[in-house]
């Protein structure tokens, strides 16, 4: 479980995010909406230790700040809405890089380590990628990678910044069911997103942030109403439920 | 895509190439070929047999009698060896703080000459051979100036980069580089012309070269070189890590500040050492790990030791011809790395496509 007390992101003199008060619970799925500059971003970057910020961020009940940030990186994996994937590093040794945590500072990866990464590369079907570099992989089978060397960090959360950015409609599928596959070994998940009928369907908790406070929280149905999209993205949508998933469709004015 | 969890399978190879052995032997290769050219050529011949057995001779217990002669045991190891040897610690030094500096800023171009290492050195060079060339510290004088102008025009780099903010460090800290060097080098330009009787000690000075050196040489600058060259092998893994941005690196636990600074200081630190014995030397830096990277792998953990080995051979091979090509007369090291250098180099970007 993560939560945040009276969290505040400053970038100078601009707040981000403002008091936020929020909580993912543990083995669920989590996702961050709300229109651009509503502060997502800098709260999923406030919960994985990136930015500075005022306020509690607590991991399983402990005080984030307390933790060195190799034991934060133990408990919370980070994959940010455009990873670096270096073209020449082959998967295995890019996943290898996601036990760093677990690795002493100028140590090398022991066999539990190559243990773990190969768990992480299975997971992902990634196995005949092994010895191939990143660079020769297609979008999907990259966007797998990263989602492997996140698991071989073996962290019991998981946060991802808008993990459909730039793909495509199938592709978007594929990626967030794969994340929902994951959550079944117990991760906690939690999400940035732009597209409100996708959160809908794949997260089970929404949090609506405006101008970087949480002004609706709940399920999909709570969330996604019509005014509520109207008010903060000020935008005209037509809401429509089907056997329990919440639609949110974009009408011309 | 669905993904099951299957259990007990065949392993994939999950490992991260580190060197390689086949690399590993070649660069090795590469040394020993470069040091034996070293001690060999020269204007007295001495044959390849013979500095085999004068070099046994000093392994106790072999009992193998010196061969040489007085002049010729004093050319071996009095004259070449500390000029090979230098010559391999200096170009071993600039190549792996290049490759460093490269890591740690993600700039292909970045040099260990960056954050103004070259202008301070040149700077308190030049004002050592001005105002101080017949102080206390004797031949040491320069070397000493050399290396108190380099770390000075690095700290003030660093103070000025600070300043401008945490939010860019990097890009700060290179534009910052450039600030001091451009002020060390008008700076220097103001002195030489209210002294141009010494102009040309100056420029020898600056060309570098290794025409004077001796073991007393080796041993001032040694200890640098090997301490900062240990602290940056050791980063190999680390600047792997660093490679995926400072997001990503932090994310994975990684104090990216405080790695940035101790690879710098480690960097700096070997470089000042190396330019205050051997005056600057362009183009190892960049040359030498690109050619590993092309050739090899672009991961740390294979440029970083093999670009100590590569740069060592490639720094003794140009010294050699820096003192062949127009002998008895001697060409400026640093003129000839960028010579031969830059063609080579050409041929090597030309061709890994093809290589690997």
């Amino acid at each position: 479980m993560i939560e945040t007390r009276d969290l505040w992101v400053r970038f100078g003199p601009v707040a981000a995010v403002r008091g936020l008060t929020l909580r993912a619970e543990t083995g669920g799925w989590t996702a961050l909406i709300g229109p651009n500059g509503a502060g997502k971003t800098s709260a999923l970057r406030a919960l994985a230790g990136l930015v500075s910020y005022q306020g509690k961020v607590l991991v399983d009940g402990r005080d984030a700040r307390k933790l060195g940030r190799r034991e934060l990186a133990r408990l919370v994996a980070f994959v940010p809405q455009k990873p670096e994937t270096p073209p020449d590093l082959t998967v295995a040794e890019y996943v290898l890089l996601g036990r760093t945590p677990h690795i002493s500072y100028l140590g090398g990866e022991n066999r539990s380590d190559r243990e773990a990464a190969a768990r992480a590369l299975r997971r992902l079907e990634l196995e005949q990628f092994a010895e191939r570099p990143l660079g020769s992989l297609s979008g999907g089978e990259l966007q797998r990678a990263v989602l492997a060397r996140a698991l071989a960090q073996e962290a019991p959360l998981l946060l991802l910044d808008e993990p459909t950015t730039s793909l495509d409609l199938g592709r978007q599928q594929l990626v967030l069911e794969l994340i929902d596959t994951l959550r079944g070994d117990g991760l906690t998940v939690v999400t940035t997103m732009h597209d409100l009928t996708l959160a809908g369907q794949y997260a089970e908790r929404l949090i609506l942030l405006d101008a970087g406070s949480v002004v609706a929280e709940g399920s999909a149905a709570e969330v996604l109403s019509a005014p509520n999209v109207a008010a903060h993205y000020g935008a005209n949508v037509r809401v429509m439920e089907e056997d329990g998933r919440v639609f949110v469709l974009p009408v011309r004015r | 895509m669905g993904v099951a969890a299957p259990r007990v399978e065949a392993a994939p190879r999950v490992e991260a190439r580190g060197v390689g052995l086949r690399a590993g032997l070649v660069t090795v290769g590469f040394l020993a070929v470069a040091l034996v050219v070293g001690l060999a050529i020269g204007p007295v011949h001495i044959g390849l047999g013979a500095i085999l057995r004068s070099a046994l001779s000093y392994v106790p217990g072999l009992h193998v009698h010196q061969p040489l002669g007085v002049a010729d045991h004093n050319i071996l190891w009095q004259l070449r060896a500390p000029r090979v040897v230098l010559a391999g610690l200096v170009g071993g030094m600039l190549a792996i703080a290049g490759a460093s500096y490269q890591g740690v800023f993600r700039n292909p171009l970045a040099d260990p000459y960056l954050l103004g290492v070259a202008g301070g050195a040149g700077l308190g060079a030049t004002l050592a051979i001005i105002y101080a060339a017949t102080a206390a510290g004797g031949r040491w004088t320069v070397p000493l100036a050399a290396f108190a102008g380099a770390i000075a025009a690095v700290a003030l780099t660093y103070v000025l980069g600070r300043s401008a903010g945490a939010a860019r460090t990097t890009g700060a800290l290179v534009l910052a580089g450039v600030t001091v060097a451009t002020f060390t080098a008008a700076v220097q330009t103001f002195v030489q012309q209210q002294h141009t009787s010494v102009l040309q000690n100056v420029y020898a000075w600056l060309l570098g070269g290794f025409s004077t050196s001796t073991w007393s040489d080796v041993a001032i600058c040694a200890p640098y070189i090997a301490a900062s060259s240990l602290v940056l092998v050791l980063h190999r893994r680390v600047l792997d890590v660093l490679s995926l941005g400072d997001d990503e690196a932090a994310s994975l636990g990684v104090d990216v500040a405080r790695v940035r600074l101790t690879i710098v200081i480690a960097a700096t630190l070997g470089t000042a050492a190396a330019v205050s014995v051997s005056g600057l030397i362009a183009f190892v830096g960049i040359i030498v790990p690109h050619t590993i990277r092309l050739l090899v792998s672009t991961s740390y953990r294979a440029v970083l030791p093999l670009s100590l080995l590569a740069g060592a051979g490639f720094l003794v091979l140009t010294d050699v011809l820096a003192r062949t090509v127009l002998s008895p007369q001697e060409l400026p090291i640093g003129v000839v790395t960028a010579f031969f250098g830059a063609p080579f180099f050409a041929v090597v970007l030309r061709t890994s496509r093809s290589m690997r």
